[in-house]
């Protein structure tokens, strides 16, 4: 599809309903700035969603669902009015543009400043990815699925599994000459099972997904790999002894264990926290808060991943931002209103979960990138420490900087070798404390299977992470075990 | 009545008129497609919001959400589909899709409706109807004044993340194919704010936040200012204790994280699908045997009361924990009957839930003696199918009764039931934030992971 049969499907599915056309937009800017603003905009928005979901080896339930509105916002200074309606109306588009203003000054007009923020280049097709299988090939899938972990082991108890498929497509005119629309598939498999063995149960789970049709993760090669994936990791709990608790070196292997990044580096280098000097990394461009072999980057322009977008909520194209460059911090990620304030321009990080959330600075896909040592001989290099590959997820304060992650598979190292496995325990650092004692970096970059969520002030928006196996001297780890 | 409820109050009524008669032509709609039976909810709620940082407006936002969502069976294959876009083409196109769907899914023996002789006929006025009548500059004013309390509270709170009003009014209409129809009309108001400090070791936040039906009901603005302010400075200086095991006290936020682990494990769909660590638990002695819950759907201006279950089950003063054992399971009617059992009327959550405790904060941490006050939790390091637990940590250091030195950078780890049946006090300091009503609660003893 062309930049022009995107444009056609955004103005059918946004405007067409509503009869809105230029004319009446034209009416709607100039409401949203008949009073003074450094800068407004109106953000149209369609968000069809299905989902299919298996359990007792039926799949009993599906669900479908369309959303649809606009919301304006002025800007003016440090101040933002915000208002939506989920009817694309000229009336009511008009009255949410009249109760943004509200913060403005009455007064002149202001100038605005034609941006050219330049054009987005498509880094993923403008389809809807729940067209691209049919109902009965779905449900048929999730059957194997299911039937496969089954026979991978007699003590599956449980399988739960489902396929979800969401179009979005958006629409962005803003006073700075944005003018821009974009279409985003998002599919994800989830795969969750239960396993008993002698009155015990464990559970393990696996998943994928992308900016791309239903084929690439509804496939026998995806299917096969993530219940096997699964049935392993739950296998492995099953065997898992208490973690140890204490301070201890931890190496994190690569992919998934990104969370570490998100957590302990992008969360503190979103550009509102830092204008605001709310977080432990305010103030310090051009200082070493990393170890010299930490280089973090956040790059939203990966064709099909899950954290990727041609353009963020503002229409201004995504970016590679690096975060930071051989452990000296290098720069924050912004939206436009924070840019502005910090006197720099947006990164490409606007985001908002939906046409009724505000726009925030936030992370796209995180990662670090790959260093010169062999995996193997970052777990020989620990005596004594904890080797962990998966996790359920991580929460930060970005004004301490503590931040936690909580493992999900984990492995003792002892001399120098992985043992045995541990049951799922928090690790708790300070994020500059605790990227400063990065002392191995492996060479084995890998990037996460494309089922993260990141949430922020009751937003949640997908985002990737990335890391090759990395080395921290110390950090603690919360396990039940002295 | 001021203009302002009077204006809302027209608008209840209105919205719970329209949405109680889309809900029924949705039924009709969905019968005639070939639903077997079908169930509705509809709601739409409007609400404003205003922060305030540095004395200045920092963001002022109208919210309006409405939305439906439709639930059909076709001779017990399941269906469904929900819609923000209320118009015509829209709604009957939800309704086709959710018959569409049900022609994918399998027959289920268990699924639909809740039996037709459990439907509420009881309708009391929970008294959970209290719009704000609170203009935008009013509100303004209002997190103001939070946020100067916070300033003025302690000379080393030296930045604010803000601080925050928010007030919503909703109209919810439930409606299935016995019959069936309710509409209610709630509202829902809070205020918050969230305070820094910083010394030579670095910085620290921390917020407070109250949230009730009816306005009149919230701390004042300057109490929860001071508090934000007073729970930010308390954490300067803090720092690890050593890796060892303690008792722990958990404060009440933390308390009914606690208490949610539990009435989790206790759903209906984890159980049935083997995903909970209390599978097979029922009448078995959880907590000690002081400990007693009851859930109460019927208190007024409760911020989970209500009358009728999702389903539009008839709810009822009902026992959990009863002397310290499982009296019951939490179940709709498709786990209920998945299960063997009736449902519990908890289609959509708990209504309420009462925890009974005695004793003031000081007479907690008389009892804690020496060991962790747990203030906040980080992290998702809790699993509901092995009941293991494993939490970063932060609060204060306790002595004999009295704070130490505050606490950060630590996890406390255990397993769940040896926490549950290691509760040696359940405090009656309750804050009142909540639907879950809950004071403090002292465990024996965790591993702590610090130094």
């Amino acid at each position: 599809m062309t930049q022009t049969s995107s444009l056609l499907v955004a103005q059918q599915r946004l405007l067409e309903p509503g009869q809105i056309n230029d004319q009446v937009i034209d009416r709607v800017l100039g409401q949203l700035t008949a009073r003074q603003c450094d800068y407004a905009d109106l953000y149209f928005q369609y968000t069809r969603y299905e989902s299919w979901s298996l359990e007792d080896s039926q799949v009993k339930s599906g669900s479908h669902s369309i959303e649809r509105g606009a919301s304006a916002r002025v800007v003016s200074g440090e101040k933002t009015g915000f208002a939506y309606t989920d009817e694309i109306q000229a009336d009511s588009l008009l009255d949410a543009a009249q109760a943004a203003t509200a913060i403005a000054a009455a007064g002149q007009h202001g100038s605005h400043a034609l941006a050219s923020p330049g054009q987005p280049a498509a880094l993923y097709q403008p389809i809807d990815p729940i067209d691209s299988m049919p109902s009965d090939q779905k449900v048929d899938w999730l059957h194997q699925i299911d039937q496969f972990a089954r026979a991978i082991d007699p003590r599956v108890t449980d399988v739960v599994a489902s396929v979800t498929a969401i179009q979005d497509v958006v629409m962005v005119i803003s006073t700075d000459g944005v003018r821009q629309t974009d279409i985003r598939p998002l599919v994800q498999l989830n795969i969750q099972v239960i396993l008993e063995h002698q009155g015990q149960r464990e559970t393990g789970m696996s998943g994928c997904g992308g900016r791309h049709d239903l084929q690439r993760i509804m496939n026998r090669h995806s299917i096969e790999l993530h219940a096997s994936e699964a049935v392993r990791q739950a296998l492995v709990n099953l065997e898992a002894i208490d973690a140890p608790a204490g301070e201890m070196p931890v190496v994190l292997g690569p992919g998934w264990p990104g969370v570490l990044l998100h957590e302990a580096v992008g969360h503190g280098l979103e550009g509102d926290f830092n204008r605001k000097g709310s977080s432990a990394y305010s103030g310090m461009i051009g200082q070493q808060v990393a170890s010299p072999l930490c280089t973090v980057v956040d790059d939203g322009t990966i064709g099909e991943r899950r954290g990727s977008l041609s353009m963020d909520d503002e229409g201004v194209p995504s970016q590679r931002n690096v975060l930071i460059e051989n452990g000296v911090l290098k720069g924050y990620l912004f939206d436009k209103l924070n840019a502005r304030l910090m006197n720099t321009r947006s990164t490409g990080s606007g985001r908002r979960e939906s046409y009724a959330h505000v726009v925030m600075p936030r992370m796209t896909n995180t990662f670090m990138e790959a260093g010169d040592h062999d995996p193997e001989e970052i777990i020989a290099s620990v005596d004594k420490g904890l080797y962990a590959v998966n996790f359920a997820g991580g929460q930060v304060d970005i004004t301490s900087g503590q931040f936690v992650f909580s493992s999900s598979e984990a492995y003792l190292i002892e001399n120098g070798r992985v043992t045995r496995p541990v049951k799922g325990a928090t690790l708790i650092g300070n994020g500059p404390e605790a990227m400063q004692r990065v002392s191995m970096v492996g060479s084995d970059l890998a990037l996460d299977q494309g089922i993260g969520v990141c949430g922020k002030d009751g937003q949640s928006v997908p985002v990737g992470v990335g890391q090759p196996t990395l080395k921290i001297d110390a950090m603690t780890v919360g396990g039940t075990s002295q | 009545m001021a203009q302002m409820s009077k204006t809302k109050h027209q608008w209840a009524v209105h919205q719970q008129q329209q949405l109680s008669e889309l809900s029924e032509q949705i039924l009709k709609a969905a019968t005639r497609e070939g639903a077997t039976e079908a169930e509705v909810s509809a709601s739409i709620y409007a609400g404003q919001y205003v922060s305030v940082r540095h004395g200045e407006v920092e963001t002022v936002e109208w919210s309006k959400d409405r939305g439906i969502s439709l639930t059909v069976f076709v001779n017990g294959h399941k269906g469904c589909a929900s819609t923000a876009d209320l118009s015509a083409d829209s709604v009957k196109a939800t309704v086709r899709t959710a018959c569409q769907i049900a022609r994918f899914t399998a027959e289920d023996p268990c699924t639909g409706l809740a039996d037709a002789d459990r439907m509420a006929t009881c309708f009391p006025d929970l008294d959970l109807w209290h719009p704000a009548d609170l203009s935008t500059d009013d509100a303004i004013a209002m997190a103001t004044a939070i946020e100067s309390a916070g300033f003025a509270e302690d000379d080393r709170i030296d930045n604010s993340d803000g601080a925050s009003v928010t007030t919503g009014e909703a109209v919810s209409v439930i409606a299935n194919t016995h019959g069936f129809i309710q509409a209610r009309c709630s509202s829902r108001h809070s205020l918050g704010a969230v305070m820094m400090c910083s010394d030579s070791d670095g910085m620290q936040r921390d917020s407070w936040y109250d949230s009730k039906r009816c306005l009149d009901d919230l701390s004042s603005a300057e109490l929860i200012g001071q508090t934000a302010a007073q729970r930010t400075v308390a954490r300067l200086g803090a720092r690890r204790v050593r890796t060892g095991e303690s008792p722990v006290l958990f404060d009440p936020s933390c308390a009914r994280g606690l208490i949610s682990h539990a009435s989790a494990a206790l759903r209906g769909s984890r159980l049935y699908r083997n995903a909970s660590f209390l599978k097979g638990k029922q009448s078995e002695l959880l907590f000690p045997e002081f400990v007693q819950m009851i859930e109460r759907p019927h208190q007024l201006r409760g911020l989970a009361s209500t009358a009728y279950d999702q389903e539009g089950v008839a709810t009822n003063d009902q026992i959990l924990i009863d002397s310290g054992r499982i009296a019951r399971y939490i179940l709709g009617s498709y786990s209920a009957r998945r299960l063997g059992l009736q449902s519990t009327a908890n289609s959509g959550g708990i209504w309420n839930l009462e925890v009974s405790g005695v004793g003031s904060r000081d007479d907690m941490l008389a009892q804690l003696g020496t060991g962790l006050l747990v203030t906040e939790l980080m992290g998702q390091g809790v699993s509901l199918v092995t009941g293991d637990y494993s939490r970063g940590a932060s609060g204060f250091w306790v002595e004999n009764g009295q704070i130490a030195h505050p606490v950060e950078g630590i996890t406390i780890a255990g397993q769940l039931p040896t926490m549950f049946a290691g509760i040696k006090a359940i405090g009656a300091d309750d804050d009142g934030r909540s639907a879950t009503r809950c004071g403090s609660i002292l465990i024996d003893r965790m591993m702590i992971a610090g130094e």
